[in-house]
């Protein structure tokens, strides 16, 4: 009665599968600069802008990517803005990754012990130099593990994307549904491909976890 | 261009974010208190000496953790009405919710156990200390102590992805912004009001679970360690 799923469903599933990955590394690097950014304000000398960057991260950490996706496609549709949904999605990605790696890196740079930074200033080195040349080497490796863990999120967060209209593999899925009616079939070959991307990345994550164990330093 | 804010647009309609906001709350500590539990009997399991059982609930973990809840909601909703088996949707949100709570919950109480030294548990062993007594005093509570801060946040964040049950057209507070928007064309203000409503409940829940953290762990506010 609805027709029977084919290689043509498979392929375009596919497509949107690549979709999925394409926002998510655009949303990682992206929101890997800003997060860097909000990262280096957590940690500034200025309170006001330490203030400014915690309200900014409880603000993005406090609503649902959701209502942060909603905001964005009306938000910049009513300025005038006529918005791509890769745009619309891809801000709302960074936006929601920027505050979360920044919050981790920032977690890993204070780990770092405080010693080091006074030892640098000791030195003669200036702020920049520490952190550049002492303190994020030493970050970077406790970071990794968490990073990785969170690109885990970042992919399936993606599929947030499809309320606003962007044709990822989510928003595939839908489609193909509307026309077959097999939602079991055609949402476990989603979450399938959803998983192969996934779950190397959360073993990824746990392997460098136990390396470095992180937990019992 | 000029885009003029209309807040006053939204007022007749006061009842409904709060009813939305109540529902979201509603969701959110019915899937909390039954995924914890389902959650906990995982942890177990994941330790159990049975390798089937261990492996069956590790698939469940895995396969719930590595896919996006949204795909997964979609599957069980229209999945079970596609055989025929009806739910009322906030069931089904409910129903969907449980099985991630329980599977994320189930990895973080089996990290809290795995750091149970085995010492512990044997000294208990030489007190003679039952089976029972043993996993509720020994292993159990410490473990859920331990990981008391990653089970109240991860729960924060089950909350805000209440809001994906918005797209089965469930009418928690993202379903509630939905319908307004489209009747009041407000979509900017309707979605900045549900974007606040979010911050007082995550603000809400982590005084609850602050204040629950008091009750539930006296040990550890007689240590003066945080909750």
């Amino acid at each position: 009665m609805f027709g029977a799923f084919s290689t043509n469903h498979l392929i375009y599933l596919l497509d949107g599968l690549l979709w999925t990955v394409i926002l998510s590394a655009l949303a990682f690097i992206l929101g890997g600069v800003a997060g860097f950014f909000v990262m280096l304000a957590r940690i500034s000398r200025f309170r006001w802008l330490r203030r400014v960057a915690l309200v900014y991260i409880q603000i993005v950490q406090g609503t649902p990517l959701l209502i942060q996706m909603f905001i964005l496609y009306f938000g910049l549709g009513v300025f005038g803005i006529s918005v791509p949904p890769l745009a619309a999605a891809g801000l709302g990605m960074m936006v929601y990754t920027s505050s979360y790696l920044g919050e981790i890196w920032r977690g890993a740079v204070g780990s770092i012990a405080k010693t080091q930074f006074e030892a640098a200033e000791c030195l003669g080195l200036t702020r920049w130099q520490a952190l550049q040349d002492v303190i994020l080497p030493q970050a970077l490796k406790i970071a990794t593990p968490p990073t990785v863990g969170f690109l885990v999120q970042l992919v399936k967060n993606t599929s947030l994307a499809s309320v606003v209209g962007f044709l990822e593999l989510t928003r595939a899925a839908q489609v193909i549904n509307n026309s077959l009616f097999q939602p079991f079939l055609v949402f476990g070959v989603a979450a399938f491909f959803y998983f192969c991307v996934c779950y190397p990345l959360s073993a990824w994550s746990r392997s460098l976890e136990r390396k470095l164990n992180v937990g019992r330093r | 261009m000029h885009y003029q804010f209309d807040f006053g647009a939204l007022l007749p309609y006061w009842q409904s974010f709060l009813s939305g906001a109540l529902t979201t709350i509603e969701i959110t500590v019915f899937s909390v208190i039954i995924g914890l539990g389902i959650g906990i009997a995982c942890a177990i399991a994941r330790r159990s000496q049975v390798a089937v059982l261990r492996a069956v609930v590790g698939v469940y973990i895995e396969a719930v953790r590595n896919t996006p809840f949204i795909v997964q909601i979609f599957f069980i909703f229209f999945g079970l009405s596609s055989v025929g088996i009806r739910m009322p949707i906030i069931a089904a949100s409910v129903f969907a919710m449980v099985i991630n709570v329980g599977a994320y919950t189930a990895e973080i109480v089996r990290a809290g156990m795995d750091s149970i030294h085995p010492s512990q548990i044997e000294a208990a062993q030489a007190l003679g200390l039952s089976k029972f007594q043993i996993y509720r005093d020994i292993i159990m509570l410490p473990a859920i102590e331990r990981v008391y801060p990653s089970l109240s946040s991860q729960f924060i964040l089950m909350m805000l992805a209440t809001s994906i049950c918005s797209q089965i057209s469930a009418e928690e507070l993202t379903g509630v912004a939905n319908n307004i928007q489209s009747n009041t064309f407000r979509s900017l203000e309707t979605y900045f009001v549900v974007a606040l409503l979010y911050i007082a409940i995550t603000y809400l829940m982590r005084a609850a679970f602050f204040g629950l953290g008091l009750i539930a762990f006296p040990r550890r506010r007689r240590l003066g360690l945080g909750v």
